[in-house]
Protein backbone atom coordinates (compact mmCIF):
# COMPACT_ATOMS: atom_id res chain seq x y z
CA UNK A 1 0.00 0.00 0.00
CA UNK A 2 2.82 2.16 0.36
CA UNK A 3 4.07 1.60 -2.70
CA UNK A 4 1.13 3.29 -4.41
CA UNK A 5 0.46 5.92 -1.99
CA UNK A 6 3.71 6.54 -3.11
CA UNK A 7 3.90 5.99 -6.77
CA UNK A 8 0.30 6.70 -7.85
CA UNK A 9 1.32 9.81 -9.91
CA UNK A 10 4.02 7.81 -11.97
CA UNK A 11 1.37 5.19 -12.43
CA UNK A 12 -1.26 7.81 -13.96
CA UNK A 13 1.85 9.33 -15.87
CA UNK A 14 2.96 5.76 -17.25
CA UNK A 15 -0.65 4.97 -18.22
CA UNK A 16 -0.79 8.46 -20.57
CA UNK A 17 2.81 7.72 -22.09
CA UNK A 18 1.29 4.34 -23.15
CA UNK A 19 -1.22 6.40 -25.29
CA UNK A 20 0.76 8.71 -26.27
CA UNK A 21 3.59 6.96 -27.29
CA UNK A 22 1.73 4.35 -29.07
CA UNK A 23 -0.61 7.30 -30.95
CA UNK A 24 2.83 9.22 -32.01
CA UNK A 25 4.76 6.24 -33.18
CA UNK A 26 1.93 4.67 -35.04
CA UNK A 27 2.00 7.95 -37.15
CA UNK A 28 5.85 7.08 -38.28
CA UNK A 29 5.69 6.11 -42.11
CA UNK A 30 7.39 2.73 -43.09
CA UNK A 31 10.18 4.43 -44.81
CA UNK A 32 11.14 5.64 -41.46
CA UNK A 33 11.25 2.34 -39.44
CA UNK A 34 14.88 1.72 -39.20
CA UNK A 35 16.01 5.37 -38.05
CA UNK A 36 12.79 5.50 -35.98
CA UNK A 37 14.21 2.24 -34.22
CA UNK A 38 17.53 3.40 -33.96
CA UNK A 39 16.53 6.79 -32.41
CA UNK A 40 14.57 5.19 -30.25
CA UNK A 41 17.04 2.92 -28.97
CA UNK A 42 18.81 6.27 -27.94
CA UNK A 43 16.15 7.50 -26.52
CA UNK A 44 16.12 4.47 -24.03
CA UNK A 45 19.55 5.99 -23.34
CA UNK A 46 18.22 7.62 -20.82
CA UNK A 47 18.97 5.35 -18.36
CA UNK A 48 22.06 7.16 -17.90
CA UNK A 49 20.49 9.26 -15.91
CA UNK A 50 19.57 6.53 -13.22
CA UNK A 51 23.41 5.22 -13.56
CA UNK A 52 24.60 8.54 -12.61
CA UNK A 53 22.32 8.98 -10.05
CA UNK A 54 23.57 5.41 -8.32
CA UNK A 55 26.71 6.51 -8.65
CA UNK A 56 26.51 9.79 -6.79
CA UNK A 57 25.39 7.03 -3.68
CA UNK A 58 28.42 4.99 -4.07
CA UNK A 59 30.36 5.45 -1.45
CA UNK A 60 34.14 6.74 -2.29
CA UNK A 61 35.97 3.59 -0.85
CA UNK A 62 33.03 0.78 -2.51
CA UNK A 63 35.90 0.09 -5.12
CA UNK A 64 33.34 -3.00 -6.43
CA UNK A 65 30.41 -0.68 -6.81
CA UNK A 66 32.73 2.22 -8.40
CA UNK A 67 33.38 0.15 -11.31
CA UNK A 68 30.34 -1.42 -12.05
CA UNK A 69 28.55 1.39 -11.80
CA UNK A 70 31.29 3.05 -13.86
CA UNK A 71 31.05 0.68 -16.75
CA UNK A 72 26.96 1.29 -16.52
CA UNK A 73 27.57 4.87 -17.03
CA UNK A 74 29.81 4.01 -20.10
CA UNK A 75 27.78 1.79 -21.76
CA UNK A 76 24.69 4.24 -21.44
CA UNK A 77 26.81 7.31 -22.69
CA UNK A 78 28.04 4.88 -26.00
CA UNK A 79 23.86 3.78 -26.14
CA UNK A 80 23.11 7.33 -26.15
CA UNK A 81 26.02 9.09 -28.30
CA UNK A 82 26.25 6.06 -30.80
CA UNK A 83 22.25 5.57 -31.04
CA UNK A 84 21.70 9.28 -32.07
CA UNK A 85 24.69 10.16 -34.12
CA UNK A 86 23.56 7.55 -36.08
CA UNK A 87 20.03 8.52 -36.73
CA UNK A 88 21.35 11.31 -37.60
CA UNK A 89 23.72 9.78 -40.42
CA UNK A 90 20.50 7.88 -41.59
CA UNK A 91 18.37 10.81 -41.49
CA UNK A 92 20.79 13.22 -43.31
CA UNK A 93 20.67 10.56 -46.26
CA UNK A 94 16.39 11.31 -46.88
CA UNK A 95 17.14 14.84 -46.90
CA UNK A 96 15.57 16.52 -49.89
CA UNK A 97 18.41 16.06 -52.92
CA UNK A 98 19.42 18.93 -54.35
CA UNK B 1 17.98 24.25 -7.78
CA UNK B 2 15.48 21.33 -6.98
CA UNK B 3 12.89 23.07 -9.50
CA UNK B 4 14.89 23.86 -12.16
CA UNK B 5 16.38 20.44 -12.24
CA UNK B 6 12.36 19.19 -12.64
CA UNK B 7 11.56 21.40 -15.00
CA UNK B 8 14.82 19.98 -17.02
CA UNK B 9 13.27 17.17 -16.88
CA UNK B 10 9.96 18.11 -18.06
CA UNK B 11 11.15 20.10 -20.92
CA UNK B 12 13.85 16.56 -21.62
CA UNK B 13 10.53 14.41 -21.73
CA UNK B 14 8.79 16.79 -24.50
CA UNK B 15 11.78 16.75 -26.45
CA UNK B 16 12.14 12.67 -26.81
CA UNK B 17 8.04 13.21 -27.11
CA UNK B 18 8.52 15.72 -29.98
CA UNK B 19 11.79 14.42 -31.45
CA UNK B 20 9.41 11.00 -32.43
CA UNK B 21 6.52 13.20 -33.69
CA UNK B 22 8.76 15.14 -36.01
CA UNK B 23 9.89 11.39 -37.30
CA UNK B 24 6.83 11.01 -39.25
CA UNK B 25 7.72 12.79 -42.36
CA UNK B 26 10.77 12.43 -43.80
CA UNK B 27 11.86 15.88 -44.17
CA UNK B 28 11.84 17.24 -40.70
CA UNK B 29 13.25 13.65 -39.14
CA UNK B 30 16.24 15.15 -39.01
CA UNK B 31 15.10 18.50 -36.70
CA UNK B 32 13.07 15.56 -34.97
CA UNK B 33 16.70 13.90 -34.06
CA UNK B 34 18.02 16.90 -33.15
CA UNK B 35 15.73 17.65 -31.02
CA UNK B 36 15.54 14.26 -28.89
CA UNK B 37 19.48 14.25 -28.96
CA UNK B 38 19.34 17.96 -27.30
CA UNK B 39 16.99 17.25 -24.34
CA UNK B 40 18.78 14.44 -23.59
CA UNK B 41 22.13 16.00 -23.28
CA UNK B 42 20.19 18.54 -20.96
CA UNK B 43 18.52 15.56 -18.83
CA UNK B 44 22.21 14.22 -18.66
CA UNK B 45 23.62 17.98 -17.68
CA UNK B 46 21.09 18.56 -14.99
CA UNK B 47 21.69 15.48 -13.56
CA UNK B 48 25.60 15.87 -13.25
CA UNK B 49 24.97 19.29 -11.65
CA UNK B 50 22.95 18.14 -9.52
CA UNK B 51 25.91 15.28 -8.14
CA UNK B 52 28.50 18.48 -8.47
CA UNK B 53 25.87 20.62 -6.27
CA UNK B 54 25.35 17.66 -3.63
CA UNK B 55 28.58 16.35 -1.68
CA UNK B 56 30.08 13.84 -3.70
CA UNK B 57 33.05 11.96 -3.53
CA UNK B 58 35.72 13.36 -6.05
CA UNK B 59 36.80 9.89 -7.24
CA UNK B 60 32.77 9.03 -8.14
CA UNK B 61 32.65 11.81 -10.60
CA UNK B 62 35.68 11.83 -12.02
CA UNK B 63 35.15 8.30 -12.62
CA UNK B 64 31.56 9.51 -14.39
CA UNK B 65 33.16 11.74 -16.38
CA UNK B 66 36.06 9.84 -17.96
CA UNK B 67 32.93 6.93 -18.68
CA UNK B 68 30.71 10.11 -20.40
CA UNK B 69 33.76 11.03 -22.52
CA UNK B 70 35.37 7.66 -23.04
CA UNK B 71 31.74 6.22 -24.54
CA UNK B 72 30.75 9.45 -26.67
CA UNK B 73 33.72 9.14 -28.04
CA UNK B 74 33.29 5.72 -29.18
CA UNK B 75 29.81 6.17 -29.92
CA UNK B 76 30.52 8.91 -32.42
CA UNK B 77 33.59 6.52 -34.05
CA UNK B 78 31.40 3.78 -34.65
CA UNK B 79 28.57 5.49 -35.83
CA UNK B 80 30.57 6.96 -38.13
CA UNK B 81 32.36 4.19 -39.79
CA UNK B 82 29.28 1.48 -39.65
CA UNK B 83 28.49 0.55 -43.38
CA UNK B 84 24.30 0.99 -43.81
CA UNK B 85 24.40 -2.70 -44.63
CA UNK B 86 25.30 -3.48 -41.14
CA UNK B 87 22.99 -1.10 -39.49
CA UNK B 88 21.01 -4.28 -37.79
CA UNK B 89 23.85 -5.52 -36.40
CA UNK B 90 24.93 -1.81 -34.95
CA UNK B 91 21.31 -1.17 -33.71
CA UNK B 92 21.48 -4.45 -31.77
CA UNK B 93 24.86 -3.56 -29.93
CA UNK B 94 23.85 -0.21 -28.76
CA UNK B 95 20.80 -2.21 -27.63
CA UNK B 96 22.64 -4.44 -25.42
CA UNK B 97 24.42 -1.52 -24.01
CA UNK B 98 21.53 0.07 -22.93
CA UNK B 99 20.21 -2.81 -21.27
CA UNK B 100 23.93 -3.51 -19.96
CA UNK B 101 23.27 -0.14 -18.79
CA UNK B 102 20.21 -1.07 -16.82
CA UNK B 103 21.44 -4.25 -15.63
CA UNK B 104 24.55 -3.16 -13.88
CA UNK B 105 22.54 -0.22 -12.38
CA UNK B 106 20.00 -2.57 -10.87
CA UNK B 107 23.49 -4.45 -9.26
CA UNK B 108 24.78 -1.25 -7.99
CA UNK B 109 21.26 0.15 -6.96
CA UNK B 110 20.80 -3.25 -4.95
CA UNK B 111 23.75 -2.72 -2.97
CA UNK B 112 22.49 0.64 -1.79
CA UNK B 113 19.11 -0.64 -0.82
CA UNK B 114 20.42 -2.95 1.29
CA UNK B 115 22.29 -0.37 3.71
CA UNK B 116 18.93 1.75 4.06
CA UNK B 117 15.26 0.81 4.51
CA UNK B 118 13.02 0.08 1.33
CA UNK B 119 9.77 -0.81 0.75
CA UNK B 120 9.20 -4.01 -1.18
CA UNK B 121 7.76 -2.56 -4.16
CA UNK B 122 10.56 -0.64 -4.80
CA UNK B 123 12.51 -4.00 -4.78
CA UNK B 124 10.84 -5.53 -6.93
CA UNK B 125 11.01 -3.02 -9.71
CA UNK B 126 14.23 -2.62 -9.17
CA UNK B 127 14.30 -6.73 -9.86
CA UNK B 128 11.99 -6.29 -12.75
CA UNK B 129 14.81 -3.53 -14.33
CA UNK B 130 17.64 -6.10 -13.71
CA UNK B 131 15.82 -8.95 -15.40
CA UNK B 132 14.43 -7.01 -18.31
CA UNK B 133 18.33 -5.40 -18.96
CA UNK B 134 20.01 -8.74 -18.61
CA UNK B 135 17.98 -10.34 -21.24
CA UNK B 136 17.76 -7.42 -23.59
CA UNK B 137 21.81 -7.03 -22.98
CA UNK B 138 22.69 -11.21 -24.15
CA UNK B 139 19.67 -11.57 -26.55
CA UNK B 140 21.15 -8.19 -28.76
CA UNK B 141 24.51 -9.56 -28.80
CA UNK B 142 23.57 -13.40 -29.52
CA UNK B 143 20.81 -11.19 -32.34
CA UNK B 144 24.31 -9.35 -33.68
CA UNK B 145 26.26 -12.44 -33.92
CA UNK B 146 23.30 -14.32 -36.35
CA UNK B 147 23.44 -11.35 -38.09
CA UNK B 148 26.65 -11.07 -38.99
CA UNK B 149 26.12 -15.20 -39.92
CA UNK B 150 28.55 -16.06 -37.08
CA UNK B 151 26.26 -17.46 -35.44
CA UNK B 152 23.66 -20.18 -36.40
CA UNK B 153 20.68 -21.17 -35.05
CA UNK B 154 20.01 -24.00 -32.37
CA UNK B 155 16.35 -25.13 -31.87
CA UNK B 156 17.15 -28.78 -30.24
CA UNK B 157 14.95 -29.88 -27.52
CA UNK B 158 17.34 -29.21 -24.65
CA UNK B 159 17.39 -24.86 -25.72
CA UNK B 160 14.26 -24.86 -25.82
CA UNK B 161 13.08 -26.72 -22.61
CA UNK B 162 16.18 -25.04 -20.48
CA UNK B 163 15.15 -21.85 -22.04
CA UNK B 164 11.64 -22.25 -20.22
CA UNK B 165 12.97 -23.48 -16.98
CA UNK B 166 15.14 -20.62 -16.78
CA UNK B 167 11.97 -18.25 -17.47
CA UNK B 168 9.81 -20.11 -14.34
CA UNK B 169 12.77 -20.00 -12.69
CA UNK B 170 12.88 -15.68 -13.40
CA UNK B 171 9.42 -15.39 -11.93
CA UNK B 172 9.47 -18.05 -8.82
CA UNK B 173 12.77 -16.94 -7.38
CA UNK B 174 11.80 -13.24 -6.67
CA UNK B 175 8.45 -14.59 -4.91
CA UNK B 176 10.44 -17.34 -3.06
CA UNK B 177 12.60 -14.65 -2.05
CA UNK B 178 10.47 -12.40 -0.72
CA UNK B 179 8.72 -14.85 1.28
CA UNK B 180 12.32 -14.95 3.22
CA UNK B 181 12.43 -18.82 1.77
CA UNK B 182 16.38 -17.86 0.37
CA UNK B 183 18.20 -16.79 2.79
CA UNK B 184 20.78 -14.54 1.52
CA UNK B 185 21.35 -10.98 1.06
CA UNK B 186 19.12 -8.85 -1.54
CA UNK B 187 22.69 -8.15 -3.24
CA UNK B 188 23.88 -11.53 -3.66
CA UNK B 189 19.68 -12.59 -4.86
CA UNK B 190 20.24 -9.88 -7.63
CA UNK B 191 23.73 -11.36 -8.54
CA UNK B 192 22.30 -15.10 -9.13
CA UNK B 193 19.28 -13.38 -10.75
CA UNK B 194 20.97 -11.41 -13.38
CA UNK B 195 23.16 -14.45 -14.31
CA UNK B 196 20.27 -16.58 -14.84
CA UNK B 197 18.64 -13.78 -16.57
CA UNK B 198 21.67 -13.18 -18.99
CA UNK B 199 21.38 -16.81 -19.80
CA UNK B 200 18.14 -16.70 -20.57
CA UNK B 201 18.77 -13.63 -23.24
CA UNK B 202 21.18 -16.41 -25.16
CA UNK B 203 18.72 -19.11 -25.32
CA UNK B 204 15.84 -16.91 -25.69
CA UNK B 205 17.52 -15.51 -29.29
CA UNK B 206 18.90 -18.99 -30.32
CA UNK B 207 16.30 -20.97 -31.38
CA UNK B 208 15.16 -17.91 -33.78
CA UNK B 209 15.30 -18.16 -37.71
CA UNK B 210 18.47 -15.27 -38.98
CA UNK B 211 15.43 -14.00 -40.78
CA UNK B 212 13.32 -13.43 -38.24
CA UNK B 213 15.80 -11.11 -37.00
CA UNK B 214 14.16 -7.53 -37.31
CA UNK B 215 11.32 -8.95 -35.01
CA UNK B 216 13.74 -9.76 -31.79
CA UNK B 217 15.82 -6.51 -32.84
CA UNK B 218 12.41 -4.62 -32.40
CA UNK B 219 11.17 -6.84 -29.61
CA UNK B 220 14.42 -6.92 -27.21
CA UNK B 221 14.45 -2.91 -28.49
CA UNK B 222 11.02 -2.61 -26.31
CA UNK B 223 12.20 -4.86 -23.39
CA UNK B 224 15.40 -2.09 -23.24
CA UNK B 225 12.41 0.47 -23.12
CA UNK B 226 10.57 -1.43 -20.58
CA UNK B 227 13.87 -1.64 -18.18
CA UNK B 228 14.32 1.87 -18.63
CA UNK B 229 10.94 2.67 -17.56
CA UNK B 230 11.20 0.28 -14.62
CA UNK B 231 14.39 2.00 -13.31
CA UNK B 232 12.90 5.25 -14.02
CA UNK B 233 9.95 4.32 -11.26
CA UNK B 234 12.38 3.46 -8.69
CA UNK B 235 13.60 6.89 -8.85
CA UNK B 236 10.19 8.39 -9.62
CA UNK B 237 11.97 9.94 -12.48
CA UNK B 238 9.65 11.02 -15.25
CA UNK B 239 12.27 11.51 -17.95
CA UNK B 240 13.68 7.94 -17.46
CA UNK B 241 9.94 6.62 -17.37
CA UNK B 242 8.80 8.62 -20.22
CA UNK B 243 11.55 8.12 -22.71
CA UNK B 244 11.42 3.89 -21.45
CA UNK B 245 7.47 3.41 -22.19
CA UNK B 246 7.87 5.30 -25.36
CA UNK B 247 10.93 2.77 -27.01
CA UNK B 248 8.87 0.07 -25.42
CA UNK B 249 5.46 1.30 -27.29
CA UNK B 250 7.74 2.00 -30.59
CA UNK B 251 9.23 -1.60 -29.96
CA UNK B 252 6.24 -3.35 -29.89
CA UNK B 253 4.56 -2.02 -32.53
CA UNK B 254 6.67 -2.77 -34.95
CA UNK B 255 7.28 -5.87 -33.53
CA UNK B 256 3.58 -7.03 -34.30
CA UNK B 257 3.65 -4.98 -37.96
CA UNK B 258 6.60 -7.64 -38.83
CA UNK B 259 5.13 -10.42 -37.62
CA UNK B 260 1.97 -9.21 -39.28
CA UNK B 261 4.11 -8.66 -42.86
CA UNK B 262 5.27 -12.51 -42.43
CA UNK B 263 1.84 -13.32 -41.71
CA UNK B 264 3.41 -15.59 -38.45
CA UNK B 265 2.09 -15.07 -34.67
CA UNK B 266 4.90 -13.51 -32.44
CA UNK B 267 4.63 -16.93 -30.62
CA UNK B 268 5.70 -18.59 -33.89
CA UNK B 269 8.56 -16.47 -34.56
CA UNK B 270 10.19 -16.80 -31.26
CA UNK B 271 9.65 -20.32 -31.20
CA UNK B 272 11.47 -20.71 -34.35
CA UNK B 273 8.68 -22.87 -36.24
CA UNK B 274 7.14 -22.65 -39.56
CA UNK B 275 3.99 -23.38 -40.71
CA UNK B 276 4.27 -27.07 -42.59
CA UNK B 277 2.78 -27.39 -46.09
CA UNK B 278 0.09 -29.83 -46.49
CA UNK B 279 1.34 -33.68 -46.79
CA UNK B 280 1.18 -34.77 -49.91
CA UNK B 281 1.71 -31.77 -52.15
CA UNK B 282 3.16 -32.28 -55.31
CA UNK B 283 5.04 -29.80 -57.14
CA UNK B 284 4.21 -28.56 -60.02
CA UNK B 285 6.42 -28.38 -63.38
CA UNK B 286 7.18 -25.00 -64.47
CA UNK B 287 7.75 -23.78 -67.34
CA UNK B 288 9.98 -20.61 -66.63
CA UNK B 289 10.80 -18.37 -69.55
CA UNK B 290 14.22 -16.88 -69.46
CA UNK B 291 15.34 -13.74 -70.97
CA UNK B 292 19.01 -11.86 -71.57
CA UNK B 293 20.58 -9.04 -70.39
CA UNK B 294 20.04 -7.13 -73.70
CA UNK B 295 16.34 -7.80 -73.70
CA UNK B 296 16.25 -6.65 -70.38
CA UNK B 297 17.63 -3.13 -70.93
CA UNK B 298 15.28 -3.32 -74.11
CA UNK B 299 12.27 -3.66 -72.35
CA UNK B 300 13.12 -1.28 -69.79
CA UNK B 301 13.78 1.75 -71.82
CA UNK B 302 10.69 1.13 -73.88
CA UNK B 303 8.64 0.84 -70.74
CA UNK B 304 6.60 4.09 -69.46
CA UNK B 305 6.49 2.93 -65.81
CA UNK B 306 8.70 0.70 -64.34
CA UNK B 307 9.01 -0.28 -60.81
CA UNK B 308 11.92 -2.32 -58.70
CA UNK B 309 10.86 -4.51 -56.03
CA UNK B 310 14.16 -4.52 -53.73
CA UNK B 311 14.97 -8.26 -51.62
CA UNK B 312 17.59 -8.84 -49.30
CA UNK B 313 19.41 -10.15 -52.20
CA UNK B 314 19.87 -6.51 -53.28
CA UNK B 315 21.66 -5.93 -50.26
CA UNK B 316 23.90 -8.79 -49.92
CA UNK B 317 25.46 -8.35 -53.38
CA UNK B 318 25.74 -4.29 -52.63
CA UNK B 319 23.62 -3.93 -55.48
CA UNK B 320 22.14 -0.66 -54.20
CA UNK B 321 24.17 1.63 -55.60
CA UNK B 322 24.07 0.73 -59.61
CA UNK B 323 20.68 0.12 -58.70
CA UNK B 324 20.25 3.66 -58.46
CA UNK B 325 22.50 4.74 -61.51
CA UNK B 326 19.98 2.37 -63.24
CA UNK B 327 17.22 4.70 -61.99
CA UNK B 328 19.06 7.39 -63.18
CA UNK B 329 19.46 6.50 -66.63
CA UNK B 330 16.03 5.10 -67.10
CA UNK B 331 15.00 8.91 -65.61
CA UNK B 332 16.66 10.78 -68.55
CA UNK B 333 14.92 8.56 -71.21
CA UNK B 334 11.68 9.98 -69.22
CA UNK B 335 11.31 6.45 -68.04
CA UNK B 336 9.30 6.85 -64.16
CA UNK B 337 10.80 4.48 -61.35
CA UNK B 338 9.78 3.49 -58.22
CA UNK B 339 10.65 1.08 -55.96
CA UNK B 340 7.84 -0.66 -54.25
CA UNK B 341 9.49 -1.85 -50.96
CA UNK B 342 8.01 -5.20 -48.76
CA UNK B 343 7.61 -4.23 -45.05
CA UNK B 344 10.20 -7.07 -44.24
CA UNK B 345 12.29 -6.79 -47.11
CA UNK B 346 15.88 -6.65 -45.37
CA UNK B 347 17.06 -7.45 -42.01
CA UNK B 348 15.23 -5.28 -40.03
CA UNK B 349 11.83 -2.76 -40.45
CA UNK B 350 12.85 -0.67 -43.24
CA UNK B 351 16.32 -1.27 -43.60
CA UNK B 352 15.88 -1.28 -47.20
CA UNK B 353 14.26 2.25 -47.61
CA UNK B 354 17.98 2.89 -45.93
CA UNK B 355 20.08 1.28 -48.45
CA UNK B 356 18.00 2.91 -51.17
CA UNK B 357 18.71 6.49 -49.67
CA UNK B 358 22.13 6.24 -49.50
CA UNK B 359 22.27 5.18 -53.16
CA UNK B 360 20.86 8.74 -53.90
CA UNK B 361 16.97 7.41 -53.88
CA UNK B 362 15.07 10.53 -53.19
CA UNK B 363 12.10 9.25 -50.84
CA UNK B 364 9.22 10.32 -53.04
CA UNK B 365 10.31 7.17 -55.26
CA UNK B 366 10.34 5.06 -52.39
CA UNK B 367 6.39 3.31 -52.36
CA UNK B 368 5.21 1.20 -49.68
CA UNK B 369 3.53 -2.12 -50.37
CA UNK B 370 -0.19 -0.93 -50.35
CA UNK B 371 0.21 1.93 -52.75
CA UNK B 372 2.66 0.12 -54.89
CA UNK B 373 -0.19 -2.67 -55.30
CA UNK B 374 -3.13 -0.17 -56.03
CA UNK B 375 -1.31 1.16 -59.26
CA UNK B 376 0.43 -2.41 -60.31
CA UNK B 377 -1.67 -2.87 -64.00
CA UNK B 378 0.03 0.78 -64.55
CA UNK B 379 3.57 -0.21 -64.65
CA UNK B 380 5.41 -1.72 -67.85
CA UNK B 381 7.84 -3.58 -66.37
CA UNK B 382 8.45 -4.54 -63.06
CA UNK B 383 11.96 -5.73 -61.90
CA UNK B 384 12.76 -7.91 -58.92
CA UNK B 385 15.55 -7.95 -57.36
CA UNK B 386 16.66 -10.74 -54.63
CA UNK B 387 12.95 -10.94 -53.52
CA UNK B 388 11.21 -14.45 -53.59
CA UNK B 389 8.56 -15.03 -51.04
CA UNK B 390 7.37 -11.30 -50.92
CA UNK B 391 6.23 -11.78 -54.49
CA UNK B 392 4.82 -15.14 -54.73
CA UNK B 393 1.10 -15.19 -55.72
CA UNK B 394 0.30 -18.64 -53.58
CA UNK B 395 0.34 -16.43 -50.71
CA UNK B 396 -3.46 -15.00 -52.00
CA UNK B 397 -4.65 -18.04 -53.98
CA UNK B 398 -3.14 -21.45 -52.76
CA UNK B 399 -4.32 -22.49 -49.35
CA UNK B 400 -1.97 -24.80 -49.31
CA UNK B 401 0.78 -23.05 -49.23
CA UNK B 402 2.76 -22.37 -46.54
CA UNK B 403 3.10 -18.57 -47.35
CA UNK B 404 -0.65 -18.15 -47.84
CA UNK B 405 -1.80 -15.01 -46.05
CA UNK B 406 1.29 -13.17 -45.99
CA UNK B 407 0.88 -9.93 -47.72
CA UNK B 408 2.66 -9.62 -51.07
CA UNK B 409 3.48 -7.53 -53.44
CA UNK B 410 1.25 -8.27 -56.39
CA UNK B 411 3.70 -7.84 -59.22
CA UNK B 412 1.77 -10.74 -61.54
CA UNK B 413 -0.87 -7.78 -62.76
CA UNK B 414 1.36 -5.56 -64.07
CA UNK B 415 2.51 -6.41 -67.60
CA UNK B 416 5.87 -7.84 -67.59
CA UNK B 417 7.89 -8.98 -64.65
CA UNK B 418 11.61 -9.69 -64.91
CA UNK B 419 12.90 -11.78 -61.64
CA UNK B 420 16.72 -11.52 -61.13
CA UNK B 421 17.89 -14.60 -59.55
CA UNK B 422 21.07 -16.25 -58.53
CA UNK B 423 19.37 -20.05 -59.52
CA UNK B 424 16.25 -21.52 -59.01
CA UNK B 425 16.51 -22.11 -55.19
CA UNK B 426 13.86 -21.23 -53.25
CA UNK B 427 13.33 -19.08 -50.93
CA UNK B 428 13.40 -18.28 -47.07
CA UNK B 429 10.01 -20.02 -46.81
CA UNK B 430 11.36 -23.00 -48.91
CA UNK B 431 8.05 -23.02 -51.75
CA UNK B 432 7.98 -22.94 -55.08
CA UNK B 433 7.17 -19.95 -56.45
CA UNK B 434 3.83 -19.79 -58.70
CA UNK B 435 5.26 -16.36 -60.48
CA UNK B 436 7.77 -18.04 -62.11
CA UNK B 437 5.64 -20.13 -63.99
CA UNK B 438 3.43 -17.24 -65.07
CA UNK B 439 3.21 -16.08 -68.95
CA UNK B 440 4.08 -12.56 -67.91
CA UNK B 441 7.16 -13.32 -66.26
CA UNK B 442 10.51 -14.03 -67.39
CA UNK B 443 13.84 -14.72 -65.22
CA UNK B 444 17.30 -13.26 -65.39
CA UNK B 445 19.57 -15.52 -64.40
CA UNK B 446 22.70 -14.62 -62.83
CA UNK B 447 24.09 -12.49 -59.64
CA UNK B 448 21.97 -9.16 -58.95
CA UNK B 449 25.29 -6.66 -58.86
CA UNK B 450 26.76 -7.74 -62.04
CA UNK B 451 23.71 -8.32 -64.44
CA UNK B 452 22.74 -4.93 -62.92
CA UNK B 453 25.74 -3.64 -64.24
CA UNK B 454 25.45 -4.77 -67.67
CA UNK B 455 22.04 -3.57 -67.84
CA UNK B 456 23.10 -0.39 -67.19
CA UNK B 457 26.25 -0.41 -69.61
CA UNK B 458 24.07 -1.70 -72.37
CA UNK B 459 21.30 1.17 -71.18
CA UNK B 460 24.08 3.71 -72.18
CA UNK B 461 24.75 2.37 -75.67
CA UNK B 462 20.95 2.03 -76.84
Amino acid sequence: MDFINLHIQEIYFVIFCVFIGIEVIANVPAILHTPLMSGANAISGVILVGAIIVMLRVPADDYLNLTLGGIAVFLGTLNISGGFFVTGRMLKMFSPKK
Amino acid sequence: MHAIIEIGYLIATLSFLGGLKFMSSPKNAKTGNLIAAMGMVLAVVLTFIAAVSATVPYINLIIMLLAIAIGTVIGKRVSDKVEMTGMPQLVSLFNATGGGCAMLLGLVEANQMELATVILGNQILLIAGLVTGAVALTGSIIAERKLAGKVKDRRSKTVIISARLLLGLLFLLPVLYFFGIIPIGFTAFMYVLSLIAMIYGVLFVLPIGGADMPVVISLLNSITGIATAFAGFVYGNKAMIAGGIFVGAAGILLTLLMCKAMNRSLMKVLAGTFKKSKNGQVEEEQEIKEISISETALSLSFAQKVAIVPGYGLAVAQAQHICGQLQQLLEKRNVEVNYIIHPVAGRMPGHMNVLLAEANVDYSRLKEMEEGNENMAQYDTVLVIGANDVVNPAAENNPDSPVYGMPIIRTHESKQVIVMKRSMGKGYAGVQNDLFGLDNCSILFGDAKSSLLEIVNQLKLI
